[in-house]
């Protein structure tokens, strides 16, 4: 179907079905009960799924890919959110122009970037790309503070000129009228859940680009870019110049960020500097890794993982600790609340931090290859494990490269 | 004259800090080729030791004094540190107030631990994977220390003084003869750069003079060889990770008065030895240092007002625009070797 073999079909219906059912399968509990803490059904958490999901594939097409790892691709993701902010304030509310604006104008950004980073690559690619980001990072909080107003962050005023705003208009963003926080809620016994029409628009874009990612994979192109993480002396010894391949893959990568950016401040029309610092980078550096580098829906599955969590682990702060540990006596209650705090509430980076590095140690695949271990020790993935992850296998088990001392 | 020699005097705090940083990140990737990501935390714990070691001075206990009575009509409280009980008022106050110089003693033990648990702990087990994969789980440990302090120290910066005879300024103009006040510098920074320039020597010397640093110097050249030679080379690259450590942790335990440590500090420095270390030449530790200064001092040119006005903003992107043009113009950086990180 749409060119795809059998088994990327169903992953692309299987991606769908769980974006489309999303407001019931994050919502597993009813909303007075105990548990409805670990629900993530709000409208705005679960376009941000959506959203890092797409910034999360668009990155893992540049590093799964070609192997060149960015620690600058938060500065696509502010780029697009500045631009995307400018159409609000000059034209109207409507988000197509703006997000039309935000991917054009993140990937001729990421033109410039990449055609100076790629010229080299190894940790020298990363430290670059690195050097660039912090440079806009920079820039946005000083120097260009009148497009980007600073540390404020732009947002849309009543004075902006907006020209393409009739009579009529809504002030809110919307598309062509219908407007993105529009929210229709289902109470069905117990449960409530939030149907919301940004959150919608949000998984059509995954869609898309979930689909465009697939065709690349299987594209002759990708494989080249594959060609170029195995080994890319051979391929230029062959007489390929793999600079363009690696300029386009960047290219792309860099519009899924802008895209990415341009949807967030769809959903809110506000964008800050610290969109694009590098720890922003960091973060779609673990998505993509939690979930599995290489693999198509590693990045999406990570992506979901990181902001699920990161909205659980924060909210549980110490009083909701004293409440679970009550029935300990009260001085281990005291002990194990304070052991526990260490890990949620603000310090959920901790918890973070020691996830990846357990991620990186012991399963450098991810959640995929975290996911086919298991189903290969059950027994059931043998045959299947045989006849797909063959592929695939090559990429969760990267060949050392020798070591430099040696 | 004197606005250019004072714009070298103020990069120089700041370059000696990225100097030393550099130093030691080339020093663990010249000996066990890996790039180390969490090195600014280790810069970063040690600020900390010296913050936690001028706590451990001054924690006291309270007696009430019944003479006197505060606003309230309670007794006074009085706060007597135990050391001044201990020693007297004299040297106990003096101990206090000379903490930071004092936790130098105390931390190098410290970070010579954590450098050397954190190579035979974590990085050992790395040698064989690829780069990406050394830059990802070091930049997870970096979070993970980071957020340790975070959670022990809390997130605001906690200020750490000098020792009161350094805390002016000496008015280093008049002494070069210039006009009086022309070129102002505190004491302090004035020390620190003493103090980094005392220890890239020792380190040079170290490398130079002593058997051991011979023996490492020819594990960077040929690693293979020397072990060959029956010479326990990864032993002697375990210490030199922790002497690597150590000098990042110095730096931060003497950076401590000049910049309130706090738990991002690490971070906020480490992206810059970075840019530092390619600029200097990967693998080159006499590139590192100098591209450390050169770096610092550049900074602080970009930062005059004359500058300014001509390119607005030159002084936040500078450096990174500095390390663009060299990557772009001499790869391997200012004295970078061949053959280092060139896959």
């Amino acid at each position: 179907m749409l060119g795809l073999d059998k088994r990327d079909t169903l992953l692309l219906i299987i991606v769908s079905v769980l974006a489309i059912l999303g407001p019931f399968i994050l919502n597993p509990f009813p909303s007075n009960s105990a548990l409805a803490q670990f629900n993530a059904g709000y409208p705005d958490l679960m376009q941000r799924f959506v959203i890092f999901g797409i910034l999360a594939i668009g990155f893992n097409i540049l590093f799964g890919l070609t192997g060149y790892l960015s620690f600058g691709h938060a500065a696509f993701l502010g780029v697009g959110s500045y631009s995307a902010v400018w159409m609000f304030k000059l034209l109207s509310m409507n988000i197509l122009p703006a997000i039309i604006l935000a991917v054009v104008v993140a990937a001729v950004f990421s033109v410039v970037i990449g055609y100076i980073s790629l010229r080299r690559s190894g940790i020298y690619f990363s430290i670059l790309t690195l050097a660039f980001a912090q440079m806009s990072y920079n820039l946005a909080y000083s120097v260009l503070t009148p497009i980007t107003n600073g540390e404020t962050g732009l947002q849309v005023y009543t004075d902006d000129p907006q020209y393409l705003m009739g009579p009529n208009s809504s002030t809110v963003t919307n598309l062509f009228g219908l407007e993105m926080r529009t929210t229709h809620s289902l109470d069905l016994g117990g449960w409530e859940f939030h149907f919301n029409v940004g959150y919608y628009f949000c998984v059509v874009m995954l869609l898309l680009t979930f689909y465009l990612s697939v065709r690349i994979f299987r594209s002759p192109f990708g494989l080249m870019l594959k060609a170029i993480k195995t080994n890319q002396t051979r391929l230029n010894y062959t007489g390929i110049n793999t600079r363009p391949y690696a300029l386009t893959a960047f290219v792309i990568s860099g519009a899924y960020a802008g895209l990415a950016g341009g949807l967030l401040a769809a959903m809110d029309p506000l964008a800050g500097p610290e969109r694009m610092q590098w720890t922003a980078s960091g973060e779609v550096v673990i998505m993509t890794i939690l979930g599995g580098a290489g693999t198509l829906i590693g990045p999406v599955l990570g992506a979901g993982a990181i902001k699920y969590l990161e909205n659980i682990f924060s909210k549980i702060n110490e009083n909701v600790l004293q409440d679970w540990f009550s029935f300990l006596p009260h001085d281990v209650q005291e002990v194990v609340v304070w052991i526990f705090a260490r890990f949620t509430g603000e310090g959920w980076h901790l918890t973070l931090g020691l996830m990846f590095m357990l991620v990186i140690i012991f399963l450098p695949g991810g959640l995929v290859e975290g996911s086919q271990r298991i189903m290969r020790l059950v027994g059931i993935g043998k045959a299947k494990g045989k006849s797909s992850g063959q592929g695939e296998d090559d990429e969760h088990h990267p060949k050392a490269t020798p070591h430099v001392a040696e | 004259m004197d606005s250019i020699l004072l714009q070298i005097l103020n990069g120089l705090d700041k370059g000696s800090a990225y100097a030393l940083i550099a130093l030691g990140l080339t020093l663990i990737f010249g000996t066990l080729g890996v790039v180390n990501f969490a090195h600014g935390a280790i810069f970063m714990i040690g600020a900390f030791t010296a913050v936690t070691f001028s706590k451990l001075l001054s924690l006291s206990f309270i007696t009430l004094d019944p003479e006197k009575k505060n606003f309230l009509g309670q007794p006074l409280e009085i706060k007597t540190a135990y050391v001044v009980d201990w020693f007297g008022p004299t040297v106990g106050n003096g101990l206090i107030d000379w903490a930071v110089p004092l936790s130098i003693l105390f931390s190098i033990p410290i970070m010579l631990f954590v450098g050397y648990a954190m190579e035979r702990g974590l990085i050992k087990h790395f040698y064989h994977r690829p780069h990406a994969d050394q830059i990802l789980v070091t930049f997870g440990l970096a979070i993970v220390l980071q957020e340790i302090i975070k959670s022990f120290f809390g997130a605001n910066p906690i200020p750490t003084p000098a020792p009161e005879m350094f805390r002016g300024s000496i008015d280093l103009g008049v002494l070069v003869g210039f006009a009086e006040n022309a070129i102002i510098y505190p004491y302090w920074r004035l020390i620190y750069f003493l103090f980094s320039a005392l220890v890239i020597g020792g380190v040079f010397a170290f490398l130079q003079f002593t058997t051991f640093g011979m023996v490492v110097r020819a594990g960077m050249a040929d690693r293979e060889t020397v072990g060959l030679l029956g010479i326990n080379i990864d032993r002697r690259f375990t210490i030199m990770f922790g002497i690597a450590a150590a000098v990042a942790g110095l730096a931060g335990v003497m950076y401590a008065p000049i910049n309130s440590p706090n738990y991002h500090m690490g971070m906020d420095f480490l992206v810059l030895s970075f840019v530092v270390v390619v600029v200097g030449g990967m693998g080159s530790l006499a590139g590192a240092v100098a591209a450390g200064f050169l770096l610092g001092i550049l900074e602080s040119f970009a930062s005059m007002n004359e500058i300014k006005s001509i390119l607005p903003g030159i002084d936040q992107i500078i450096i990174y625009l500095i390390a663009i043009i060299i990557l772009l113009t001499r790869p391997r950086g200012l004295m970078g070797r061949k053959g280092v990180m060139e896959e």
